[in-house]
């Protein structure tokens, strides 16, 4: 396998961790506002991916930087070509990132009421729009011979996208409320776990609907390699919807984890060896060739991968470890 | 205004508006690891009490740190894809380091810090904050080598017009970070001393309990603020002299001089003419740039004039000269904050050292609380003058920043971009202001309950 291959996994690996990790985030803060009946309870949910949020969120940010680093022709054709709608996520993350902190700084109901929201649409409109951005990359966008994006913002807006959006927000949130099912204690833990069991049925949903689309609609079958993990991430959501019923929600998360890591890895599949399909010319694709650093630069990545990202693991695995507790409302909390 | 304008412009509000917040994290993260090893080794509960009281405030900055790092990660995509383009194989490196390496353990171990005070021992707790230490120096360090390698390009060649990495250790170790990087961590140093010591102040100002507890932190934060901005300004003295080496334009524009002298004179103040490029008027110490420059009194340094007309020769035609009255009056006022705030910390330091009681000395108190502002200043003039003053280039001698700037996006987006992060800024500094002085405000023993407002003292007199 050569290095150009190897990082276009590691770049999968990044984006998997990510939305596994930022997707129950995610799904948390939309189901804060819905789950949540007062303040307290509200407290509750938030305080349940505390200590989580900003490590998980640095694996959007790891990912972003390996694709600057290993594919800075990738990078530079998306960040630009997707500006405004990068410009939206930026600007709900920005909100989102301060919420966690200063919402319980202050007890006035309008404040926390301003900062709820900001986490409900903090979190909604980047696990939209990341959707809509994946979608668009294995569709593929108007590229010209020199690499640049040549398409609209609006162009960015088709219906395939606009579905991958919404499939992403049904599976975090579906994703999130079995989490909460783990975290947190009644009376919250019910309404999460009545809440899982109808969001199971949209994403189930929502996820052959995308699949069929784009089987008819885009190339990301072509290929065959897109197949293996399509059928696991089906199998493991199916898993997931039978684990809660039978009370099982810890299996039921590792089931929701495994669908999401191997949606991504659909995706990934589906796209190899390109990393930006051109729906201009296929002869102006970007692909992990024409894309990539040099092999110099391929190899000190390497390196620097292979010593630390199990480091990143463990450690992170241990925070999970230390605040495995549920957490209920007598417990005294920081957020 | 055209997209690049917009796009400098941004650049420019954005990157400031991170760096208000980035200096405290990482002068703060070290200095509550300090106060909390004295806790875990005395078992004294007034240190602890002094780091939840301050880390609540570390928090409540760190937040916007965070939030507003990420628009910086995304943006050299966005508004500058030509230079990713140009540049991505040697500059996503440090980026990509920055975010596996220093990210996830300041993150990561800070969750833990927060959230974890009962659910460690005291040792283990500790080590957590000292790992987000390490963690947000070694996120500086990291993206400073990206920015020293645009300062100095080195270890790469120039391949089908881009520059390609061809020795790692040679751009990881350049030699400009050597300079940079301690600069900018005693920065961060001499920022952490000087809230310490303004909010300590403005509480024994109001002569109201906790006297122990500010009296030691004022002490702390004399101590730490005296070390940092003593060690800024001697990094910053030898980062010149690197500079008059590597960027001998930049010197020139930051003393505004126009021709050529030996020996130079050091100018206290003038007003220059930029379009017929020569003063007006000025105020001047015979030979004291020369010193600067290289520690004799009589040695050359060049002026902008006769620079140009080389670079011209170097690299074609263009205008080489970068707008030196910025230049000129950002570095004043950094190296004038740098000294108002080192003959501060000494005069502290030997109040301390005398055993007085600040108490006593209200009007001492009431100049720290106001020197807040200064290692601010200093911070946001130090990056402007660094940036502005290397203009035309964004990376030196290899490509102009007109050259970098993303090719495809149009102006009404960068404008769109522009105004909203203005507001949104705006909107958060109002909001993060109002937390910090609520809380700076408060008795430390007295954290979760509400209490009523102590009259607060007057910050423009001596009561
Ligand atoms: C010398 C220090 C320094 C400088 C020059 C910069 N930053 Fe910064 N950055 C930090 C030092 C730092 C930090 C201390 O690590 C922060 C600041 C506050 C914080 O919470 O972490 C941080 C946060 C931070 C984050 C969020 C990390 C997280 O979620 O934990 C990102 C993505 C960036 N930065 C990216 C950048 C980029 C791309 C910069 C270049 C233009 C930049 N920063 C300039
Ligand atoms: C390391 C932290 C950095 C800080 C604190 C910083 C700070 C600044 C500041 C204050 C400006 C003002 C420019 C203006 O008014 O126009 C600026 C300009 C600029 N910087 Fe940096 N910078 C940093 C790193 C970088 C990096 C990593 C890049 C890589 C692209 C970069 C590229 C630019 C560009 C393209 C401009 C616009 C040119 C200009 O406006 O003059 N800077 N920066
Ligand atoms: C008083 C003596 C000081 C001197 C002689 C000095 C010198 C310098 C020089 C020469 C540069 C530009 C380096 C370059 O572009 O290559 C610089 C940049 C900078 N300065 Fe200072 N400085 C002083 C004080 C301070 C203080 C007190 C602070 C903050 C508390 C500060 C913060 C900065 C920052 C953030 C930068 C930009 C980053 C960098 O290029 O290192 N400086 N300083």
């Amino acid at each position: 396998m050569d290095l150009n291959t190897i990082w276009f996994i590691l770049i999968a690996v990044l984006f998997a961790g990510f939305f596994l990790l930022e997707g129950f985030d995610y799904g948390v803060g939309m189901l804060l506002p819905f789950l949540g009946k007062n303040d307290e309870e509200r407290r509750l949910i938030i305080n349940a991916i505390g200590p989580f949020w900003d490590g998980n969120e640095v694996w959007m940010l790891t990912a972003g930087g390996a694709m600057f680093a290993a594919f800075a022709q990738w990078y530079a054709t998306l960040f630009s070509g997707f500006y405004i709608a990068l410009l939206l996520m930026l600007l709900a993350l920005i909100l989102r990132g301060v919420s966690f902190e200063y919402r319980s700084k202050n007890d006035h109901p309008k404040w926390r009421n301003f900062w709820d929201w900001s986490i409900f649409i903090g979190s909604f409109l980047p696990a939209l729009l990341w959707g809509v951005a994946v979608a668009n990359i294995v569709r593929g966008v108007p590229i010209d011979a020199d690499m640049n994006f040549v398409g609209s913002f609006f162009g960015l807006l088709n219906p395939f996208a606009l579905l991958g959006g919404v499939m992403f927000v049904a599976v975090f949130l579906f994703h999130g409320a079995v989490y909460l099912t783990l975290k947190v204690g009644d009376p919250v833990m019910n309404r999460a776990k009545s809440s899982a069991k109808k969001l199971w049925i949209v994403a189930l949903a929502l996820v052959v609907l995308f699949v069929i689309y784009a089987f008819f609609g885009t190339g990301m079958y072509r290929s065959g390699t897109a197949y293996p993990p399509t059928l696991v991430a089906a199998v493991t959501l199916i898993l997931s919807g039978l684990f809660l019923n039978k009370g099982r929600n810890g299996w039921a998360f590792a089931m929701t984890a495994v669908t999401i890591i191997f949606i991504t890895f659909t995706a990934f599949a589906g796209l190899y060896p390109n990393v930006l399909p051109s729906t201009v010319d296929a002869a102006y694709n970007l692909t992990i060739y024409n894309a990539s650093a040099s092999q110099y630069t391929l190899k000190i990545m390497t390196i620097v991968a292979l010593i630390f990202t199990p480091l990143v693991l463990i450690y992170q695995g241990w925070t999970y470890y230390i605040f495995r507790q549920r957490l209920t409302l007598d417990h005294e909390m920081e957020y | 205004m055209d997209a690049l304008f917009l796009a400098r412009l941004q650049f420019a509000i954005v990157t400031v508006y991170h760096w208000f917040f980035v200096p405290l994290t990482l002068g703060m993260t070290i200095l509550l690891a300090l106060m909390e090893t004295k806790y875990v080794r005395s078992g004294d509960e007034t240190y602890k009490r002094m780091v939840k009281f301050f880390g609540t405030l570390f928090l409540i900055n760190f937040a916007i740190g965070v939030a507003t790092g990420i628009v910086q990660e995304f943006q050299f995509g966005m508004n500058w894809s030509q230079y990713s383009r140009f540049v991505g194989d040697i500059f996503g490196v440090p980026l990509a380091i920055e975010a596996l390496l220093a990210f996830f353990m300041e993150s990561t171990f800070l969750g833990v810090w927060v959230f974890g005070w009962d659910k460690l021992s005291k040792k283990i707790h500790l080590a957590t904050i000292w790992l987000v230490a390490i963690g947000s120096n070694l996120s500086a360090l990291w993206i400073l080598i990206a920015n020293s390698w645009m300062q100095e390009p080195v270890g790469y060649k120039l391949e089908n017009g881009r520059a390609v990495m061809v020795d790692f250790l040679a751009v990881a170790a350049n030699p400009s970070i050597r300079y940079q990087f301690p600069h900018v961590f005693f920065s961060g140093m001499s920022t952490a001393g000087f809230f310490v010591m303004a909010v300590a102040a403005w509480h024994l100002l109001r002569k109201k309990t906790h006297g122990e507890l500010f009296s030691k932190a004022l002490k702390w934060g004399l101590v730490y603020g005296l070390i940092g901005s003593a060690l800024v300004i001697t990094a910053g003295h030898f980062q010149g002299q690197h500079m008059v080496e590597t960027q001998p334009m930049k010197m020139a524009a930051a003393e505004a001089l126009w021709d050529t002298e030996q020996p130079a004179s050091f100018s206290l103040f003038t007003i220059g003419d930029m379009k017929k490029r020569e003063d007006v008027f000025s105020v001047k110490v015979p030979g004291l740039l020369s010193f600067l420059s290289c520690n004799n009194f009589t040695c050359e340094v060049q002026g902008m004039n006769q620079l140009q007309a080389e670079y011209e020769q170097k690299y074609g035609p263009g205008n080489y000269i970068p707008n030196a009255m910025l230049a000129y009056w950002n570095f004043r006022l950094m190296v004038g904050a740098g000294t108002l705030m080192l003959l501060l910390a000494l005069y502290g330091v030997w109040l301390m050292y005398k055993k007085k009681d600040f108490r006593q000395h209200s009007r001492f108190l009431l100049f720290t609380v106001w020197a807040l502002f200064l290692p601010y200043l200093a911070n946001a003039t130090g990056w402007l003058f660094t940036e502005l003053a290397r203009q035309p280039w964004v990376v030196f001698g290899l490509m102009r920043t007109e050259e970098g700037v993303s090719n495809t996006v149009p102006e009404s987006w960068v404008m769109l971009s522009l105004a909203t992060y203005t507001l949104l800024y705006a909107g958060l500094i109002v909001a993060d202001v109002y937390l910090l002085l609520k809380y700076a405000r408060k008795d430390p023993d007295e954290e979760e309950t509400e209490q009523p407002e102590t009259p607060a003292p007057s910050l423009v007199g001596v009561a």
